[in-house]
């Protein structure tokens, strides 16, 4: 047990190392020099940027070799300390949880919203492979999968904000100001995992094993909920993992669309910054999540299909 | 029956408290990067959570802030501050003189503008704050008003020196804040002066321009800033909102390395001006021909702007013979030539703002015409000054703001002193000019100075170490539900404790 305990603590460890290294060495490769970068991040564009640089150097010890700052980064990490951002001075810990947080938040509605329309739909276009549901949700899928989230999400804006004035075109605190960007991915996300839900439930739909449980008498809902629905979500569980990684990285248009403080954006920023501590601090814990989410769908696919797997 | 009376007398108070609690909310497209004052003290002193020691009225002119009233000695060295009587800061603490000279002494060793006075010493006096300097500047008022020298609360310090939270003395106090782009403020029960008329404040940075448009035509935001031009139209035709535009001290001008064998040539920067249709960007681009750019600075700013000037105007045949006048001919792909050279190089420019990147290309365009290659890369806002520094800018397309002290000479003196500056002329200086300015800068007579800026100006029009393309304009919406909005061309302070909910 405790080698166990030790192995992964290793490994944990050793992944801190790979991450950190890797996020200093690429944002220091950027081209650029960094503390013109910080500087500009720090000051904004109508500041003297080159005279805040020389104070910026000499605060963060930029002229200093780099395997010097690079030992001192994961010197710090090694401390379980995360450092504070180099651009807005506060711990990384606290932007993690306020904009990582945000984001997560907006994940959360998303992931329920799309569960809500996407899968549904699907079942229904499944189970009647050609008919009127199955043409309309493809075309549906097609052209909200299409549009991008920019332009569907000022769509979106257009018509709940201005139009009917039930939400906020943009905002960040309350559930009202979430509705409208958790909606525009959720629409992008239900287009696809309708249709994965409507493949995988219409192939389990022309199943042997399908035919056998009607023949042998049992009632609708329990073939559809025993066989049908059981089978099918494998699948669509595992696409799922895909989306919520997509959602935790890939959001950073539909955030600055709507005011939303999250990751996506404040990785951005941190990347043109040259912020390491913060692109660092943001590698971590997405990697962690990342992790978290895997697993999840991996205990979630083996109590849907327990039996072992052959390799 | 009397407790009656009290039951209903409470549910009255808490009805007015409920309707006086509805926040002002207000969007704007600043973010909160950080809370130190030299980053975003520009956004605590314009939501009035932050003083300065001097700040100005809607005229521009200079006005108590923390300070009611300062003098200076006979030799213009020595300067006296006096502090506002009964000055607190949120924390119930005094705004006490050794705070406020602490705090700029701190200030002046940084990079913020202040940091260019001749300041040689800082002591408080009793109630006062004496700056003694070491040769005499009057504008030094007109700094002491940028947002760098907001006074702070010892309390808003941590251990380590460092800013860890917001306590200042205005008329409101920071109730939360959530970086980068949240604040929510409420009435500070310390503030002695007007009470502000709406009790609570919520500021959302927002930094799409059209998703801010919607957000005030959704009625879901009171007060909107910095619109996009595209969109002031259309919010101007809306009945419920009221957009108010202000010309303020920002000109977007191309820095040329005057040092550079393309551009060290007087008639080259000439030509490059007079190829430009100011009127074409600024009509199409910013959707207002007037701001088309004839001089460095607009009309709004009196003393400034000198209207005998002859215009910087389009005139292609011009430009056409000063650029042969300085050798340049046209090669066998249209593009000038000299010495088997093309008259090719890169236009720097940013995204920071967003007509920036568009402009440069109507630019790239415009010289095109006249046989002048440029190529338009667009970077981060420090590649510009990076460039500056290392010498291989050749040109950059610029948005320069000359209110960051609320007296033009603040950044002339720092744009064209010797070896230019990030924002100013790269590779050259003219002893006239900067003779010029340090007179402007002993001299308290704004009448005697009237000629000294006039002159200064006639040098930079006609040598053109920075070509200026266009001015600038803030447009502010706000719903009409709330009255006595204020436009602060400078940008100092916002004005939102006279904001009322209109009747």
């Amino acid at each position: 047990m405790s080698r166990m305990i030790l192995a992964r603590l290793l490994q944990a460890g050793l992944v801190v190392l790979v991450v950190g290294v890797l996020c200093f060495v690429l944002v220091r490769a950027l081209p650029g020099d960094p503390a013109m970068r910080i500087a500009a991040g720090r000051y904004g564009p109508d500041a003297n940027i080159t005279e805040a640089a020389e104070l910026v150097r000499r605060e963060l010890g930029l002229n200093q070799p780099v395997l010097v700052q690079l030992g001192a980064s994961l010197g710090q990490l090694a401390k379980l300390d995360l450092g504070r951002s180099l651009v807005t001075g506060l711990p990384i810990t606290k932007e993690l949880r306020i904009q990582l947080g945000a984001t997560l938040w907006l994940s959360g509605a998303t992931l329920v919203l799309s569960l809500v329309l996407g899968p549904p739909l699907g079942l229904f276009a499944g189970l009647s492979r050609g008919g009127w549901v199955d043409r309309a949700s493809l075309g549906g899928a097609i052209i909200l999968r299409s549009l991008p989230p920019f332009v569907l999400g000022l769509l979106l804006i257009l018509f709940f904000a201005m139009l009917l004035g039930l939400f906020p075109p943009a905002g960040y605190g309350t559930w009202r100001d979430l509705a409208l960007p958790a909606l525009t991915l959720a629409l992008s996300l239900a287009a696809v995992s309708s249709r994965v839900t409507r493949d995988a439930v219409s192939a389990v739909a022309r199943t042997p094993y399908i035919a056998f449980a009607r023949l042998k008498g049992l009632p609708e809902p329990v073939v559809m909920r025993r066989h049908i629905l059981r089978n099918a979500a494998i699948p669509v569980v595992s696409y799922l993992a895909l989306q919520a990684i997509y959602l935790i990285e890939g959001v950073v248009v539909v955030e600055t669309l709507f005011g939303i403080p999250g990751i996506g954006h404040a990785l951005v920023h941190a990347v043109i910054a040259r912020d390491v501590p913060m692109v660092q601090g943001t590698a971590l814990a997405m990697g962690l999540l990342f992790v978290v989410v895997a697993a999840g769908v991996d205990l979630t696919c083996h109590w849907l299909d327990p039996r072992p797997k052959r390799i | 029956m009397r407790r009656n009376w009290m039951i209903a007398a409470l549910i009255g108070l808490s009805t007015i408290g409920a309707a006086e609690a509805k926040p002002l909310k207000v969007v704007g497209p600043w973010e909160i990067a950080g809370i130190d004052p030299a980053q975003s003290g520009y956004l605590f002193s314009r939501m009035q959570v932050a003083e300065t020691l001097v700040s100005v009225d809607a005229s521009g002119k200079l006005v108590g802030g923390l300070a009611s009233s300062w003098s200076t000695e006979e030799d213009g060295l020595s300067w006296r501050f006096r502090l506002r009587d009964g000055a607190r800061f949120h924390d119930g603490s005094p705004v006490s003189a050794a705070i406020v000279a602490d705090t700029l002494r701190k200030v002046h060793a940084g990079t913020g503008v202040f940091s260019q006075v001749p300041v040689a010493a800082i002591e408080p006096e009793e109630n006062d704050v004496v700056i003694r300097l070491s040769k005499p500047f009057v504008a030094l008022p007109a700094y002491l008003v940028n947002f760098s020298t907001i006074v702070l609360a010892p309390s808003s310090f941590g251990a380590s020196g460092r800013v860890e939270r917001i306590v200042g003395s205005g008329p409101y106090r920071v109730k939360s804040l959530t970086p980068p782009l949240n604040m929510q403020l409420e009435v500070s029960p310390e503030w002695t002066g007007e009470k502000p008329g709406i009790a609570e404040v919520d500021y959302q940075a927002v930094g799409q321009g059209e998703t801010r448009a919607l957000m005030a035509e959704s009625g879901e935001a009171d007060l909107v800033f910095s619109m996009l031009p595209v969109s002031v139209e259309r919010l101007k035709r809306n009945a419920k909102l009221d957009v108010r535009i202000a010309t303020i001290p920002r000109t977007r001008l191309l820095k040329v390395n005057a040092a550079s064998p393309l551009f060290s040539d007087i008639r080259v920067r000439r030509a490059i001006s007079a190829a430009l249709d100011r009127e074409g960007i600024t009509k199409v681009i910013l959707r207002n021909s007037d701001l088309a750019a004839t001089q460095l600075f607009p009309k709004a700013l009196a003393g400034w702007h000198v209207p005998e000037l002859a215009p910087l105007k389009r005139d292609l045949t011009a430009a056409k013979v000063l650029l042969a006048d300085a050798g340049w001919t046209p090669g066998a792909d249209g593009i000038l030539q000299k010495d088997g050279k093309p008259f090719s190089f890169t236009l720097l420019t940013y995204a920071s703002w967003p007509e920036l990147p568009p402009i440069a290309t109507a630019i790239q365009a415009q010289l095109r015409q006249v046989g002048i290659d440029a190529k338009v890369s667009v970077g981060n806002s420090s590649e510009i000054p990076a460039r500056h520094k290392d010498g291989t800018l050749e040109m950059g397309l610029v948005s320069r703001l000359y209110s960051i002290v609320p007296d033009a000479i603040g950044v002339l003196r720092d744009d064209f002193r010797p070896g230019g500056s990030d924002w100013g002329a790269t590779g050259w200086a003219n002893d006239n000019l900067n003779g010029l300015i340090e007179s402007m800068a002993a001299t308290s007579d704004p009448a005697a100075r009237l000629p000294l800026q006039r002159r200064a100006m006639e040098i930079l029009q006609s040598e053109l170490p920075a070509i200026p393309v266009t001015w600038s304009e803030l447009a502010i919406v706000a719903n009409k539900r709330i009255s006595n909005v204020q436009v602060d061309p400078l940008e100092v302070n916002y004005g939102l404790a006279a904001v009322r909910w209109a009747q």
